[in-house]
C-alpha cells in the first residue's frame, strides 16, 4: 500500500534542542491526518521536513513514496504547503500571488490565470482578487495562502495550524474548505493545537508531545479515552447534592461526583440533547443547582488522560515571526 | 540546459514580483533618491568652495562628485538586497519559494536584479541632478554609458555580497546596519569624496587600494578623461572576484536545509 506521508524514526534536533524524538507515522492516501500536540511539540518541524524544507538529522521521510532526501524536487511538484504565518506578498494583489505561484509550480501563463480565477472563486475571494494584500483581513490572508497552496494541483497538502489567531466563524469558514478538499481526494496533513478541530477533520489523529508520538487512532478511540463530553452540575449545598444523585444514579456508565466541592460529572454521548434530558431529571428531582455546564474535553485533558500530566509548553525552538 | 533556461524563467517571475512591489510603492524609489540628492547638494555647496581648488584635472568639483557620489548610492542601494531578503525570509515567503518546484537560485537572482533595475533608476535621477549643478560628461556618449555600465555592474556584485548577509543575520535591521557599517567607511576611506592626497599615510595605503576607491576612479577616467591608472581593470577584478565567491555563497546558504 502507498502512503500519502511516511515518517520512520525520524530524529531532528536544533543545537541542544531536540525537536523531533525518533517519530514514527503514516498517513493513508485519501485521508486527513491530524496532528495534535502544543506548541513546540514539533508539529512544525514535521511539517518542514515533509515539505522539504529541513532535512531529518536521521531517519526516513517518504511523501508519495518518494524519500525526501533523495529526490525533493519531485515531493515538490507533489505538495501545497499553507502554515500559520500567510506567506503572501503585501503589497501585491491576491491574484498576482497566486498567478505567481502558479508560475512557479511550472504552469504555462494561460493555465495559471484560470487556475488563479478558479481558486480565488472557491475560496471565495473573487471580490477582493485585485486589491493589494495588505487590505485583507487575517481570514481572507489564511484562504489567499491557502489557495496559493492549492494552484499547482498538490497531491498531498500540509496545512500547519491553519486557523491558529483566527475567530471562531472565519476558523468553521476554513473548516469548510479544507472539508471540501477532502472530498475531492487530496490526502491532507492538518496540525493543531485544538482537539475540537482535530476531532471536526480528521480521519486519524496522532498526538505529539516532546517530538514524540505519544498516541494515535481515530477521533472516536482518543475519545473513548477521555470518556467525551461531560455535564457538570454544582449544587449550593449537600441536601441538594444527594437529591441530585440519587436522581442521575444509573443514566450513564463512569459519573464522577464530589463530596467536597458538591458537583457531578456526567459522561454524555449526544451533548446538547442528552444535556436537556439530564436537566429534566434533575429538575424534576426537585434540586435547584447553582451551576450546569457543557465541559468539552480539551489538548489538556488528552495529555491528562494520556500521560497523566498536562502538557508542558516547552519554548519554541525559533523566534515568533512577525507580520511582513 | 534546461535547468539554467527555468532557472532564467524562474528569475524573471521573481524579479517581476520585485519589481511590481516597487511600483506599488513609489514613495521607495522617491526616498531612495532624495538621500543621494541631499547628498549631492550638501557636498557641492558645502565643501565644493573649499575643496573645489585642489581637485586638478576635474573642472568644478562637481564633475569630480557626482560619479563619486553615484558610486556611493547604488553601493547603498545594493544593501536593500539583503533587506528585503530577510524581510521575505521572516514573512515565511521564502519558506513557501522552497517548498515550491523552482529553480534554488530564482529568488536571489530574480531579488538582485530587480535591485540593480530600482537603483538604476535612482542613478538616472541622480545624474539629471548632477546635470542642474553643473556636471557635465567630458569624453562622449559611449564612455559616459561605459561608466554607468561599470558602476551598474559594481553594485549588482555588492547586491550578492548583501543577499548573503541578509540571509544570514535573519532580521532586516541587522542586515541595513551590517551593509551600513561595511559600507560606510569604504565610501569614506577612498576618492569618494575627496583625492586620497592629502590623507595620513596608513590611511592612503588602504584607500588607495580598495574597491571603491578603483570604482570612483574608473568613473571619472570615463566621465572625465582623467587618468585611470588601470582602475577599470581592478575595479572589473573585484567585481569578477566577489561575484565568484558570493553567488555560490549566497545559493548555498540559500539551499541549506537544517
Amino acid at each position: 500500500m502507498k502512503y500519502a506521508f511516511e515518517l520512520k524514526n525520524v530524529k531532528k534536533h536544533y543545537g541542544k534542542v531536540i525537536a523531533l524524538d525518533g517519530v514514527t507515522l503514516r498517513a493513508e492516501e485519501g485521508k486527513v491526518y491530524g496532528m495534535l500536540g502544543p506548541n513546540g511539540a514539533g508539529k512544525t518541524t514535521i511539517v518542514k521536513i515533509l515539505s522539504t524544507l529541513i532535512e531529518p538529522d536521521k531517519g526516513v521521510a517518504t511523501v508519495a513514496g518518494i524519500d525526501i532526501s533523495l529526490d525533493p524536487t519531485s515531493v515538490r511538484k507533489t505538495i501545497g504547503l499553507a502554515g500559520q504565518f500567510a506567506a503572501i506578498d503585501e503589497f501585491l494583489t491576491g491574484r498576482e500571488n497566486i498567478y505567481m505561484v502558479g508560475l512557479l509550480y511550472g504552469l504555462k501563463a494561460k493555465e495559471s490565470k484560470t487556475r488563479t480565477t478558479d481558486i480565488l472563486e472557491r475560496l471565495n475571494l473573487t471580490d477582493a482578487a485585485d486589491r493589494q494584500v495588505k487590505t485583507y483581513s487575517g481570514g481572507m490572508r489564511r484562504r489567499l495562502d491557502l489557495g496559493a497552496s492549492l494552484v499547482g494541483h498538490p497531491k498531498i497538502l500540509f496545512l500547519d495550524e491553519p486557523t491558529t489567531g483566527l475567530d471562531p466563524r472565519t476558523r468553521k469558514e476554513l473548516w469548510e474548505i479544507i472539508r471540501d478538499l477532502a472530498k475531492d481526494g487530496t490526502s491532507i496533513l492538518l496540525t493543531t493545537q485544538y482537539l475540537e478541530e482535530a476531532d471536526e477533520l480528521a480521519d486519524k489523529i496522532a498526538v505529539i508531545d516532546y517530538g514524540k508520538v505519544i498516541a494515535e487512532g481515530t477521533s472516536a478511540q482518543l475519545k473513548a479515552k477521555l470518556g467525551g463530553d461531560m455535564v457538570e452540575f454544582e449544587m449550593t449545598n449537600e441536601a441538594d447534592y444527594r437529591k441530585a444523585l440519587e436522581a442521575t444514579k444509573g443514566i450513564s456508565k463512569g459519573i464522577k461526583s464530589d463530596d467536597f466541592e458538591l458537583t457531578i460529572k456526567i459522561p454524555v454521548k449526544h451533548s446538547a440533547t442528552d444535556l436537556l434530558k439530564i436537566t429534566q431529571i434533575v429538575d424534576r428531582a426537585g434540586v435547584k443547582p447553582q451551576n450546569i455546564s457543557l465541559h468539552k474535553p480539551t489538548l489538556d485533558d488528552v495529555f491528562l488522560a494520556i500521560t497523566g500530566k498536562k502538557p508542558k509548553h516547552k519554548l519554541p525552538v525559533k523566534p515568533k515571526r512577525g507580520k511582513q | 540546459m534546461a535547468t539554467v533556461l527555468a532557472g532564467f524563467r524562474d528569475g524573471w517571475i521573481v524579479a517581476r514580483r520585485n519589481l511590481l512591489r516597487y511600483t506599488r510603492l513609489p514613495q521607495l524609489v522617491v526616498i531612495s533618491s532624495i538621500q543621494p540628492i541631499m547628498f549631492l547638494t550638501l557636498f557641492n555647496f558645502v565643501f565644493g568652495g573649499a575643496i573645489g581648488a585642489t581637485v586638478a584635472g576635474s573642472g568644478p568639483y562637481i564633475n569630480y562628485l557626482l560619479p563619486g557620489i553615484l558610486v556611493q548610492t547604488i553601493l547603498f542601494g545594493s544593501l536593500q538586497t539583503g533587506v528585503g531578503l530577510s524581510r521575505d525570509l521572516n514573512a515565511g515567503i521564502i519558506d513557501r519559494f522552497r517548498s515550491l518546484p523552482m529553480s534554488r537560485s530564482a529568488v536571489l537572482t530574480g531579488r538582485t536584479s530587480a535591485d540593480i533595475i530600482r537603483s538604476s533608476l535612482v542613478a538616472m535621477i541622480l545624474l539629471g541632478m548632477g546635470y542642474v549643478y553643473g556636471f557635465r560628461f567630458q569624453n562622449g556618449a559611449g564612455d559616459a554609458v561605459m561608466m554607468i555600465a561599470l558602476i551598474l555592474a559594481f553594485g549588482y556584485a555588492f547586491s550578492w555580497i548583501a543577499a548573503f548577509v541578509g540571509l544570514a543575520v535573519k532580521d532586516e535591521e541587522t542586515a541595513q546596519l551590517a551593509g551600513f557599517l561595511f559600507i560606510f567607511p569604504l565610501t569614506f576611506a577612498s576618492a569618494t569624496f575627496v583625492p586620497t592626497a592629502t590623507m595620513p599615510q596608513w590611511l592612503q595605503v588602504f584607500a588607495n587600494n580598495q574597491p571603491v576607491t578603483f570604482a570612483v576612479t574608473a568613473a571619472r577616467h570615463f566621465a572625465l578623461g582623467t587618468p585611470s591608472g588601470g582602475a577599470e581593470w581592478k575595479l572589473l577584478a573585484w567585481i569578477v572576484g566577489i561575484l565568484l565567491v558570493f553567488i555560490p555563497l549566497s545559493i548555498y546558504s540559500y539551499k541549506k536545509r537544517s
